[in-house]
């Protein structure tokens, strides 16, 4: 099981959780079985056409997903994956 | 750690009285004489002069930050008071830049106080950038975010970033000349509306406090040369779970502003690049309105109205106008409590959500359905007097 840190902009579509326990193999397989449990995530994490948002970060433990295998990175027991969306709030 | 940038020291001379005034960071090996002369030197520009602006600020005057710049076009209201502590209660209706700059003189008279009042844009940008070493970003929404990056690159100035929703923050170094940028971090802005502000969404009182701070010291390490700056770092800040965690950032090579190939060598129209148009969020069109004294007015006479209130339920409990609360996230799984033979008139705050809400059920089918213009504020501003407001 790898556990999905839920940013609080985000955490409304998840039913109110801060992390989620997910099973998967790959990034992508985590964060399909995340969208499956909370459907309404989907949107803010994907595209009409299925890909991942351009402003949606994913870390799988302190490393941008970008730069190891993207989606198909590999995923181990006990990682922590990282949704890291941009705020812009500062007044 | 690499200096990112050079200030001049030997010509900051301190004065008895500053060696006073600085003497618990003179005694320290890691400031002395030399750090406090370069901060002394040093030309810090703070964009804006609320939540994060206030501590910023009011640390960076206290320690001696020789030349501070604010960038700051508004004025205090009673809503900013529960975290901008440079305001007090007496400011209200008055330019923060001028109840700031009272304040920061009153702490340290001796810094030299910039005030620019305007709001940041791509035509001054650079001109206000070019006369300072670091800037410090506490803006509020994304265009000005983006701008501020873009404009740090091009004129090769640190950008000490830190941007807070609710409980959680973010802080980072951007712009520096061996690090990444914030568009290295967030290429494209979210489409509108789809990440809320802190005026939609909330922000806890301190919150700012802690991050503005957090800004404020990687400002003094900058100009000091010392410690481990933020750059390449994003600190996410969990206040509610008191967690911090860090995420390792890295310089895009691709990165259309900091890349090795760059395509912004200019500043651009960011109110577009965020698909913004115009200052407010216009309310879509063909959303049939209805304002508040004729809702007051064929309520009284008993006119068949359906009052929709498509807030949150702990804002209907700040005040209601007696509505069917259905708040806008639900509306689609909810909408079948609605009858749509009736006249449906729907209201959240200030407009924004009900619009979305009328738009939602025109495309459902319903015909007689109208935004309340103006939401529950002008109810209270025009209606009812006694009404709160938030």
């Amino acid at each position: 099981m790898a556990k999905i840190h839920i940013p609080t902009p985000l955490r409304q579509y998840a039913g109110k959780q801060a992390t989620v326990e997910v099973k998967g193999a790959s990034v992508a397989d985590a964060l399909s079985g995340l969208v499956a449990a909370h459907p309404d995530l989907r949107r803010h994490l994907y595209t009409d056409d299925g890909k991942l948002r351009a402003f949606v970060n994913v870390y799988l433990n302190d490393e941008d997903v970008r730069y190891l295998q993207k989606e198909a990175t590999a995923v181990k027991d006990g990682d922590t994956i990282s949704i890291v969306p941009s705020i812009a709030g500062g007044l | 750690m690499a200096t990112t940038f050079d200030v001049k020291p030997e010509t900051a001379t301190l004065t008895n009285d500053e060696i006073l005034r600085y003497s618990r960071h003179l005694i320290m090996p890691e400031v002395g004489m030399a750090g406090q002369q370069k901060l002394k030197a040093a030309r810090v520009l703070c964009i804006g002069a609320g939540g994060l602006g206030s501590p910023l600020t009011l640390y960076l005057a206290a320690a001696g930050v020789g030349t501070l710049g604010i960038v700051d076009f508004d004025v205090v209201d009673f809503t900013n008071l529960q975290r901008q502590i440079i305001h007090s209660t007496a400011d209200v209706g008055r330019k923060k830049l001028d109840s700031a700059a009272e304040k920061l003189k009153a702490i340290n008279p001796f810094i030299n106080l910039k005030t620019f009042e305007t709001r940041l844009t791509s035509e001054n940008a650079l001109e206000l950038f070019r006369d300072f070493d670091i800037v410090a970003d506490g803006t509020d929404n994304f265009p000005t975010r983006y701008l501020v990056n873009d404009a740090c690159v091009l004129t090769g100035k640190p950008n000490v970033y830190g941007s807070i929703f609710r409980f959680e923050g973010q802080a980072s170094v951007f712009a520096t000349e061996e690090g990444p940028c914030y568009r290295c971090l967030y290429p494209e802005p979210p489409p509108p509306g789809l990440v809320p502000s802190c005026a939609e969404g909330g922000v806890l009182g301190i919150l700012p406090g802690l991050v503005g701070v957090m800004q404020a010291t990687e400002v003094i390490k900058l100009i000091l040369g010392q410690g481990e700056p933020l750059i390449g770092r994003l600190l996410l800040i969990d206040a509610l779970g008191m967690k911090f965690r860090e995420l390792k950032l890295r310089k895009n090579p691709d990165c259309p502003a900091c890349g090795t190939h760059p395509t912004v060598t200019k500043l651009i129209d960011y109110n577009e690049f965020c698909g913004i148009r115009g200052e407010e969020k216009p309310v879509e069109t063909g959303i049939p309105e209805m304002q508040v004294e004729e809702l007051k007015r064929r309520l009284d006479a008993g006119d068949d109205l359906y009052v929709l209130d498509v807030r949150e339920p702990h804002e209907y409990q700040i005040c209601n106008i007696g509505g069917h609360l259905i708040p806008l996230g639900d509306l689609p799984k909810r909408v079948n409590e609605l009858d749509s033979s009736r006249e449906i008139v729907a209201h959240c705050r200030s407009g924004v959500r009900s619009a979305k809400a009328v738009g939602f059920l025109q495309q459902a089918g319903f015909k007689k359905v109208h935004n309340l213009a103006g939401g529950i504020l002008a109810w209270a501003d025009r209606v009812d007097p006694k009404m709160p407001k938030y």
